[in-house]
């Protein structure tokens, strides 16, 4: 597969992990030398890649990982307020993936065995510090809060099919997921 | 014995006498998805995934007798995305995680999510909350995965002969139980070697010591999609 043809103006694209593993990010550079074309043709905004800290105005937004805290919700909003078409990748930001397993445990017994009566718990504390964001009771996929534009799924999705989203998107025409890129795991 | 010829997306389709739509066009090698439909067993027309249009109106293909001259729609973007939008509720309504499931990668509720085009779930998951029963010493009770197929309950009333399985409740609460005071899979006859076991089409019964035996790359729909699968059936044999 060609990159699209190299347009005057380079495309504003920002990507963040609320909570996922990076495993996503990780598959993105999967794309190999592929990356040099998709850095004639974009430009990074915020990303774990710029250190950016906030998203300015984006045409693409690329979001891995679910909703499992307050910032995390705060990150997705500010990426719906900048961003002109958002996608949620990987099985975390579209299903809640690995972290809402624990959405039938009550947060509470959560932390308290983490923290307190956990087996290899020493000095025992429920961390408290307020710079941490509050753990939400339940982890929720990134559209039930926020409009999500396009979806890739996958644990990680393959770079094959990050290469397809981007590119799709990029020449304006709605990615297409074959048998072989279309996966949930 | 051919009986006559319905028409199926444009396509002459033979079927013999007492063969529904749907047996017809697995036949002939032409999906239709499907979930509770399994070619060992009477059709239960519950899921309503395998829906065509017939003579206009919308049928569970299952369980409608293929008639000389029917007019059949089923491969078309309407359909499709009512069939997408009942799988979308299957994966809500229960606990679908594929990256942990030992049965990713030969699901059919999976496979049919892939052939359907189904990138995301759409509506808003439930999160329901069902304990596993892991009392069997060689098998594993998942019931986060489950969409009342009915298939072990039928497979294990009508070939096994023990009628372990069932469905209780009615609605968004209808749920397999199994047939022991306890409510215990280990207080069943159920063996490994029972139909019930193998016509899961989910991860709900799950043989223990068998998970993740087959490679990434290597598992059934990784090789095929589904629909390749019933088009290289020989006799319609179900995915």
């Amino acid at each position: 597969m060609t990159a699209p043809a190299k347009s005057a103006k380079k495309l504003k694209v920002a990507t963040a992990s609320l909570a996922g593993c990076f495993g996503c990010h990780m598959s993105l550079l999967d794309i190999d030398e592929r990356l040099f074309d998709l850095l004639e043709l974009v430009e990074l905004d915020r990303s774990p890649l710029t250190d950016l800290k906030h998203c300015g105005p984006c045409d693409l937004g690329l979001l891995e990982g679910g909703l499992c805290n307050a910032e995390n919700v705060h990150v997705l909003r500010e990426f719906r307020r900048q961003c002109k078409t958002l996608v949620a990748v990987g099985a975390c930001a579209i299903t809640g993936g690995l972290p809402a397993q624990r959405n039938s445990l009550d947060v509470r017994e959560c932390l308290q065995t983490v923290y307190l009566t956990g087996p290899s718990t020493t000095h025992a504390r429920i961390p408290n510090d307020p710079e941490l964001p509050l753990p939400l009771d339940r982890v929720h996929p990134l559209h039930d809060v926020v409009r999500i534009d396009y979806f890739l799924p996958g644990c990680p999705p393959s770079a094959d099919a990050f290469w397809e989203l981007i590119t799709a998107l990029i020449a304006g025409r709605t990615p297409a997921l074959g048998h072989d890129r279309l996966r949930y795991d | 014995m051919t009986h006559g010829t319905f028409e199926l997306d444009g396509r002459e389709v033979p079927f013999s006498p007492g063969q529904t739509i749907l047996q017809a066009a697995l036949a002939a090698s032409v999906y239709i998805p499907h979930l509770c439909y399994h070619p060992e067993f009477k059709p239960h027309g519950s899921c309503k995934v395998c829906t065509v249009k017939v003579n206009g109106r919308p049928m569970s293909s299952c369980t409608t007798p293929a008639q000389e001259g029917q007019q059949v729609e089923s491969n078309t973007p309407e359909i499709n995305e009512a069939r997408r939008t009942l799988v979308q509720f299957l994966f809500v309504e229960g606990n679908h995680f594929c990256p942990s499931c030992e049965q990713s990668g030969r699901c059919t509720l999976q496979a049919t999510g892939y052939a359907l085009g189904m990138t995301n779930p759409q509506f808003n998951p439930l999160f329901p909350n069902r304990p596993v029963d892991a009392s069997h010493p060689d098998i594993l009770l998942d019931f986060n995965r489950c969409i009342l197929c009915e298939l072990c309950v039928r497979a294990s009333g009508e070939v096994d002969g023990k009628s372990v399985f069932a469905l209780s409740g009615r609605g968004i609460t209808k749920h397999l139980i199994v047939n022991a005071e306890s409510g215990k899979l280990g207080d069943t006859e159920l063996s490994v070697g029972d139909k019930a076991v193998e016509v899961c089409p989910v991860g709900v019964i799950l043989r223990k010591r068998k998970g993740f035996d087959e490679p990434i790359g290597r598992r059934r729909y990784d090789i095929a999609a589904i629909d390749e699968f019933a088009a290289a059936a020989p006799k319609g044999g179900t995915p």
